[in-house]
């Protein structure tokens, strides 16, 4: 069934196909949206879960935390500060190793107080251990919260599934909602091994010795390393069942390109139109579009890029005193495999367009230039 | 009911033999009474019963119920018994010693 639905209708349905047993949430702009259409579903019975209303984002997360140790499927969706406040128990959840989805909208930091798209908020959230998706459409945001729980409850590490605040969180595009019965083909009902339960009482995150706490650290590190293939896999089986296959990252045009832009979220579409205009003016380029930040997509990233002449990447984020958040990746996982100049730039930060004109100029930038002359550009500043 | 506990204990244990076998997250594979905490205990308290008139303050006070009533008298815990020394301080007979631990 097709129907022409906000980002933030996406991530409801997402759930609601999931089958999602408990919900926990505070509303924050723009998420919103999110937990209004999930608390109307509950509430009409569409959809089987507990709601809880909780005071604080901090609760919310922590409140998952428990109904997953319980064995529930659960989800929540926060924005920015929500997300920030949650900080401590992303840390918990992933260490608990708890299979909790949680969409978060990009949203910039205050102050000054706004409400619009930037990553640094999620971006922020990077070594808490969870999985991190970030979408370039509303039909992606749908499909990633499905395939999000099959991958966590696989690899017992929690998801992000990341979409920027108002280009899709708001706005209205068509979406292919899949059929129940093939979702649940899909998605099993979830049987955690360790469970808290008073017939067969165990306990969970005591305390932890030096003689254990590393060795606990080591075994997450190889949960998410073997998230890798978890979520290609995921990902062709959704291709095979739903028509809309997805990978770690997406590559466009990319077979000849000189020059491939690294984008990540809507940048990803915008740049997509780039590079077929530029296309047409005879320029080789190409867009690699980063869909999953962690695990970071290091082979797949060195395949892509193995014969291009330079590479610019789009950072709607910045990690002050140093570069754009996912140049600063992608430089490290080049980094003794290739010589090939990284051109970092950094748009479109608490909302402000990255529209084609924007890639455009930083095409000419990277084209005009052997090698980058500033360690990363500020595209479209005000000086 | 300690007895019980102890039987269904063995019962359910898993044997772990290798590092690898632990499951993925801190957990112990038992209730928090396989924690013997009283471990982490500096000083004890000690019940003299000659004095104690079994009101049962201490009982009440205990942060950590580690007081146990046994044949209507109280009887510390020592396996979880931390020394917070809070029953010394509220038995209104002063019937309870705290001693450093090893003397």
């Amino acid at each position: 069934m097709r129907k022409v639905i906000m980002g933030n209708h996406s991530l409801s349905y997402g759930a609601l196909l999931s089958r999602v047993q408990v919900i926990s949430a505070y509303p924050i702009t723009p998420q919103t949206q999110v937990v209004e259409l999930l608390s109307e579903m509950c509430a009409s019975g569409e959809l089987k879960a507990k709601f809880i209303n909780v005071e604080s984002e901090h609760s919310a997360m922590a409140a998952l935390i428990g109904a997953s140790a319980a064995g529930a499927r659960t989800f929540s969706a926060t924005s920015a500060h929500g997300l920030t406040l949650m900080h401590e128990l992303l840390h918990w959840a992933a260490g608990a190793r708890l299979p909790i989805v949680l969409g978060n909208i990009n949203r910039a930091m205050a102050p000054g107080w706004t409400i619009w798209a930037d990553q640094t908020d999620s971006l922020s959230q990077r070594d808490t251990g969870w999985i991190q998706f970030y979408c370039s459409s509303n039909q992606e945001v749908l499909d990633t919260i499905i395939q999000a729980f099959k991958i966590s409850e696989k690899v017992l590490l929690p998801s992000m599934i990341v979409l920027d605040a108002f280009f899709l969180s708001h706005t209205y595009e068509p979406v292919d909602i899949p059929d129940q019965v093939v979702v649940d083909e899909y998605l099993p009902p979830y049987k955690p091994k360790y469970v808290l339960d008073t017939k067969d009482p165990h306990t969970f995150g005591g305390i932890t010795s030096p003689e254990y706490y590393y060795e606990i650290r080591y075994k997450m590190e190889m949960g998410m390393r073997e998230s890798v293939e978890v979520i290609k896999q995921a990902g062709k089986e959704y291709g095979e069942l739903f028509g809309r296959e997805y990978g770690l990252i997406e590559d466009y045009r990319c077979e000849d390109a000189e020059i491939i832009f690294i984008t990540s979220g809507t940048a990803a579409s915008t740049a997509k139109v780039v590079v077929d205009e530029l296309r047409e003016e005879g320029k080789k380029v190409g867009n690699l579009k980063i869909r999953v930040f962690r695990p970071f997509p290091f082979k797949e990233l060195r395949r892509i890029i193995e014969h291009a002449k330079k590479v610019a990447v789009i950072d709607r984020n910045i990690s002050f005193g140093h570069h754009g958040i996912f140049a600063q990746e992608v430089k490290s996982a080049l980094y003794n495999h290739s010589n090939i100049p990284v051109f970092g730039f950094v748009a479109g930060l608490g909302g402000r367009d990255i529209n084609p004109q924007t890639i455009k100029e930083i095409y000419h930038i990277t084209e005009s230039n052997e090698y980058p002359s500033e360690k990363v550009f500020w595209i479209g500043v005000k000086k | 009911m300690q007895k019980d506990k102890k039987k269904m204990r063995e019962s359910e244990l898993i044997i772990i033999e290798k590092e690898s076998d632990m499951p993925p997250m801190a957990m112990s594979l038992g209730y928090m009474t396989y924690n013997k905490t009283g471990s982490w205990r500096n000083i004890k308290p000690i019940i003299n019963y000659d004095i104690c008139i079994d009101c049962m303050i201490c009982w009440k006070f205990c942060p950590d119920a580690c007081v146990l009533i046994e044949n209507g008298r109280p009887l510390i815990d020592y396996d979880f018994c931390k020394g917070c020394g809070i029953c010394a301080e509220e038995c209104p007979k002063d019937c309870i010693e705290m001693v450093e631990e090893g003397k």
